[in-house]
């Protein structure tokens, strides 16, 4: 069996280890644009920050692709696949045949199209290890930085550069930043905090001009009419599923590779993972990419499973992140703006002096979201929480205790999860 | 593998597991050097729950899970299970994200602020038994051959 992954990050490795459970004789060959080994990728904004080294960069131990028996193809990129031949072309020239087909390319940064942006030199998007590599080799150069995009990459990326001693100023288009991820007051929050370090966050605004002599930046120019000046943008405006390459074959892409509960494609033989897939959504049911990575690592393991021939099934995609904004911790998780609020019951906790808050979101009888700021100890019970539907009806009134916990829980579910099984001499 | 199992009856909220699991983890392995004397005090890997003033109380800690959610969240790659079954943090290489605090849904991943690294139970590996099943006087933790649940 000829097992052949294109993407080499959370995805692949999910993949990986998912197969080699089942099948220790097949050839896997996972093939990556990139030069690295699979890599912490959110790790690039503490790399860029200085807050790790490249030491820590490998996700993997150095032994992994030896021990799984992967043969790994490094900055090599697939142009086409043809599903009909099952083989894959390299942009080198080169056909890589396959029995089992894994797409685990992630996302490609978007760049919109703005006046000016293209032939200028300091222009950078901040999804790679390369692009983190670059920025630092730069910083000597770098004065002023503007980031298009107030969404997770974007503050990461201007939290790194803020690190490095740079000037940021934050331009998103919402009117508040983290608007995907984060609810109001969470968002808040989170720029109240970069505010406090000096971090410009506009709002409701966008750039509309790149300015500057030649290749050089002197600053942008907002849709407000305002000018901020800086030497080098980061475009940080959202990730696409990267599926690009499956053009010409039979392969169903709809936002992203559209997949069943285990990750099957619209052809058979090939399976999809990560971010570059549209997969089920826990809640609703419906397919759309879900750029997260336990899920991609879920995904991964689920497809991986299924390439080998058995099955495990996808309990569905649900978001989760944890987020440090200048040391205030945050995670979320689930539904965290409820779309019809009659629909959903919300209990909230703020103490935005001290950079705390608490919110849970409720439909019926079901936790089906949370968010949590500052003190986010054993957020994962909330987690389990969700996946599991427990009714929280008797402990409702617990859920926006600080020290909430399995105590607060039924003794049934206490028993379930922690106590032993059969007769304890 | 064997894992620690509780018999919440059994708990009376006396919490020497934690100070058993801190002295176990700590540079001295005295609890009194311990807690009085060593700059950075390690923080427990099980916790002691207790409602209504003890009158509830359990231990809770890690079930080294065979698909184990930290591992799965974690970006750093610093959470690995091994072919024994134990799940470990490698402290050097976390990096304090706490996206595995997010994941666990037994709340078995502890924060450590002062080292900003994951803290979690690693079955010690330097006994016999963990640490905390040995000193819980009323034989509340039971560390056996066990599936996860």
């Amino acid at each position: 069996m000829n097992y052949v992954i294109i993407g080499n990050s959370v995805a692949a490795v999910g993949a990986i280890r998912g197969i080699r459970t089942i099948d220790p004789e097949g050839n896997i060959t996972v093939i990556s644009r990139e030069r690295h080994t699979a890599y912490g990728r959110p790790l690039i904004s503490y790399l860029l920050g200085g807050l790790i080294t490249e030491k820590r960069m490998p996700y993997l131990p150095p032994d992994f692709y030896e021990q799984h028996r992967v043969n790994l193809l490094l900055n090599s990129e697939v142009i086409a696949v043809d599903d009909a031949k099952k083989r894959v072309k390299l942009a080198s020239g080169e056909n890589v045949p396959f029995d089992r087909l894994l797409i685990a390319t992630g996302g490609d940064p978007f760049i919109p199209p703005i006046e000016g942006l293209a032939d200028k030199e300091k222009v950078f998007t901040f999804t790679t290890w390369d692009d983190a590599a670059k920025l630092k080799g730069l910083a000597a150069d770098i004065e002023r930085v503007v980031v298009i995009g107030g969404g997770l990459i974007g503050l990461k990326a201007a939290e790194g550069l803020y690190l490095l001693g740079k000037k940021v100023t934050i331009v998103e288009l919402a009117d508040r930043i983290l608007s995907a991820a984060f609810d109001r007051p969470a968002g808040r929050i989170v720029a109240k905090k970069m505010k406090a370090n000096g971090i410009d966050v506009i709002t409701e605004d966008t750039v509309v001009r790149v300015d500057g002599e030649g290749a050089a930046i002197s600053g942008v120019t907002l849709k407000s009419g305002d000018f901020i000046p800086c030497d080098t943008l980061i475009v940080a405006i959202g990730v696409r599923p990267a599926a690009g390459f499956l053009k010409g074959s039979s392969v169903e892409v709809n936002r992203g590779v559209v997949v069943d509960d285990s990750m099957a494609t619209s052809v058979k033989g090939v399976f999809a993972a990560g971010d570059v897939a549209e997969a089920r959504d826990f809640f609703s049911g419906a397919k759309n990419p879900m750029p997260i990575w336990p899920d991609a690592y879920i995904q991964g393991d689920i497809a991986g499973t299924a390439m080998a021939g058995s099955t495990k099934s996808y309990a569905g995609g649900l978001a989760m992140n944890s987020i440090e904004f200048f040391k205030v911790s945050t995670i979320s998780m689930g539904i965290t703006n409820p779309p019809d609020p009659a629909e959903y019951e919300v209990l909230t906790y703020l103490d935005a002096e001290n950079y705390q808050y608490r919110k849970i979101v409720l439909k019926g009888n079901l936790l089906v979201g949370a968010v949590l700021v500052g003190n986010v100890d054993r957020a994962g019970i909330f987690a389990g929480l969700i996946r599991e539907k427990v009714d929280v009806t008797p402990f409702r009134d617990k859920l926006l205790a600080t020290d909430f916990g399995f105590i607060h829980l039924t003794k049934e579910i206490r028993s379930t999860l922690f106590a032993p099984i059969g007769k304890v001499a | 593998m064997k894992r620690i199992y509780t018999l919440e009856d059994a708990c009376i909220g006396c919490h020497l597991c934690e100070v058993a699991c801190i002295t176990e983890h700590s540079l001295s392995k005295d609890p009194v050097k311990a807690f009085l004397h060593e700059p950075a005090r390690p923080i427990s890997r099980c916790t002691v729950e207790e409602w209504d003033g003890g009158v509830v109380s359990l231990s809770t800690t890690c079930r080294h899970c065979d698909e184990p959610d930290c591992l799965r969240a974690c970006i750093s790659g610093a959470i690995q299970k091994f072919d024994s079954g134990v799940v470990r943090v490698d402290a050097e290489q976390c990096v304090g994200c706490w996206s595995c605090v997010m994941a666990c849904p037994y709340g078995a991943v502890q924060r450590n602020l002062a080292k900003k690294k994951a803290n979690k139970c690693d079955l010690c590996p330097d006994r016999k038994n963990p640490a905390c099943v040995d000193a819980c006087p009323n034989r509340a933790l039971v560390y056996k051959e066990g599936n996860q649940k």
